[in-house]
């Protein structure tokens, strides 16, 4: 689908930010360096043989086990996944991107982890990293205008968050 | 000077400096479709900003996917795009079938077809009605209706609602179609088949409505595609891309050996294989006209689909199959899948941990992506032009704040 290669291209244009794959599952992935999405993104984007021209999903998935006694069984260690939904309408081929990020900014509980924007390398990323920001908690840094889109703006925590708890309080409102 | 300002009044409105200001519209705008909060920043009637504002109708559709299973689900997809549900419900049952690599029987899969494609007819119908309301002509919002009404009977038959229908469900249907529907749904076809040279006649070719929508919000290809623009949208920007020949092999094998043509405008001019309206001299590929246009040759499209889903269903003596246990639980794993909306390309994606409940619930609404792009359409057009910008978008609000 993705052409002989594909992936050495890859790695020769981002040397290193490839660091998983697994281009046998449901919708083949890869994984790389948060820290490399963007440069991994534009390569896409504009130099790769099949041009990923268009960003189609953005998706947080908390990988958060609150109840401790199912805690102790999962085989995971807790963190926040990034999945990049990708396609290329020249080729008609989709590609799934996905970056491993802390729970917490330096494990501090509240401090969203960051990872940098992918808005300069498409534009209608824009609306999808403020959608995963305001219920998932993610700061994508350099981002032109990150605030919440779907929650109101004095909103408190990130619902969808394993261990969020929905505020018994807003405004005089009963939460329950 | 004075030639000029005869030639175009409009120089006028450019030359005189006025001061900013901020209009707001909405939330509850009659032509937003819904709730949805557009801030304008305009200098006389010229608009230079827009802001939509959304999340009204945010009802937390992903969270509460984390808490029930795959088929409990099924109801709350209703709710995303109200005005197309059984497309909904296709999106998401084919999305866990991908998962739990499950495949409906022969029967099942016609019948879908059959029902997905009568829901676009009434979604597109509702599109141009209330984008006539939206450019201040009441009259075709009641004959659209008038034809949807019918759509919405045959609805109401087989599954018992009339918008929320729950009736494509993971693993098949959750039932057949009572007895003397077929024939009920082919005289309506007929009966609305010269009908649509009507809608032509009352939008199409008036000559007010390609006046407000001809070259007016015009959107290049790079620009819909960067911004992950689908559907009508899409396509009325000339990218030639339709997720029901391009998408994935589970959707596209569902409308295997189904002979339709993607409406979109290939070297200069439509598909034509039927009788429509030729495209106005002041029309621009990408403006509000276009997409309009898509949209009305999407219906006579579904109709032949739906007509030869009937041949196919009626042909299909083999039974429809039962729909997966609601506890039935899903293999470890992540799934993406897009499917053709009326809309756009509605994705959704689901993360499993083994069990019959979602780990993560994902829905990649389409009119969330076209309405993003806005912001770049209004950029310098008229406030009056706005409504006819955000109407051709054609967006659904309870899909965009889920």
């Amino acid at each position: 689908m993705r052409g002989p290669g594909f992936l050495e291209q890859l790695e020769a244009a981002v040397p290193g930010a490839v660091v998983g794959k697994n281009l046998e599952a449901l919708d083949p992935w890869i994984e790389v360096a948060p820290e490399r999405i963007a440069d991994v993104c534009a390569w896409l984007a504009r130099s790769s043989p099949v041009r990923f021209d268009s960003l189609q999903c953005v998706t947080a998935v908390d990988w958060c086990e609150p109840d401790p006694k199912k805690a102790a069984k999962v085989a995971w260690q807790p963190h926040t996944e990034m999945v990049y939904h990708l396609w290329s309408t020249p080729a008609r081929a989709s590609l799934v991107v996905k970056a491993k990020l802390p729970r917490w900014q330096a494990d501090v509980p509240g401090q969203p982890p960051e990872i940098p924007t992918v808005c300069g390398v498409w534009r209608g990323a824009n609306w999808h990293e403020r959608e995963v920001y305001d219920l998932s908690g993610v700061w994508f840094t350099g981002h032109p205008d990150l605030r919440r889109i779907l929650c109101p703006e004095d909103w408190e925590g990130f619902p969808l968050r394993k261990d969020y708890e929905m505020p018994l309080d807003y405004h005089g409102i009963r939460g329950r | 000077m004075a030639h000029l300002l005869d030639d175009d009044p409009r120089i006028i409105e450019f030359d005189v400096r006025t001061d900013e200001m901020l209009v707001n519209m909405g939330p509850q705008h009659p032509s937003t479709h819904g709730v949805l909060r557009l801030v304008l920043r305009t200098d006389g009637e010229v608009v230079s900003e827009v802001e939509p504002h959304i999340g009204y109708l945010h009802r937390c559709a992903e969270k509460i996917g984390e808490n029930i299973t795959h088929r409990q689900f099924i109801p709350y997809t209703d709710r995303m795009d109200y005005l197309a549900a059984m497309n909904m419900n296709l999106g998401w049952a084919l999305a866990v079938e991908k998962l739990m690599k499950y495949q409906v029987s022969e029967r099942a899969r016609h019948l879908r077809v059959l029902i997905a494609e009568l829901n676009r007819i009434a979604s597109h119908l509702v599109g141009m009605g209330a984008y006539g309301l939206d450019l201040g002509t009441f009259s075709p919002f009641l004959y659209a209706f008038r034809e949807r009404e019918k759509i919405l009977d045959l609805f109401e038959e087989a599954c018992g609602a009339r918008l929320t229908y729950s009736y494509i469900t993971v693993g098949g249907l959750t039932a057949d179609l009572p007895t003397g529907w077929l024939q009920r749904c082919e005289s309506f076809l007929e009966q609305f088949e010269p009908i649509i040279q009507e809608y032509h006649a009352l939008l199409t070719t008036n000559a007010i409505f390609v006046k407000r929508t001809a070259n007016i919000g015009v959107m290049s290809r790079e620009l819909a595609i960067d911004y992950g623009c689908s559907g009508p949208v899409l396509r009325g920007s000339g990218v030639d891309q339709d997720m029901r020949r391009d998408g994935e092999a589970i959707y596209t094998a569902m409308y295997e050996g189904y002979a339709f043509e993607v409406a979109v405008m290939k070297d200069g001019h439509y598909p034509r294989d039927h009788d429509y309206p030729a495209v106005p001299a002041d029309a621009v590929l990408g403006d509000c006209w276009h997409r309009f246009f898509v949209r009305m040759l999407e219906v006579v499209q579904s109709m032949d689909l739906v007509r030869q889903a009937i041949d196919r269903y009626s042909a299909c003596k083999g039974p429809l199959g039962d729909p997966v246990k609601l506890t039935e639980k899903m293999p470890a794993g992540d799934a993406y899948l897009e499917t053709e909306c009326p809309k756009g390309q509605m994705g959704f994606y689901i993360v499993s941990d083994g069990s019959a409940i979602p780990w993560r619930a994902r829905a990649r609404s389409s009119s969330f992506s076209n309405l993003a792009v806005t912001h770049e359409l209004c950029r310098g057009c008229l406030i009056a032009d706005v409504p006819a910008i955000v109407g051709s978008l054609d967006v659904v609000m309870g899909e965009i704040d889920r």
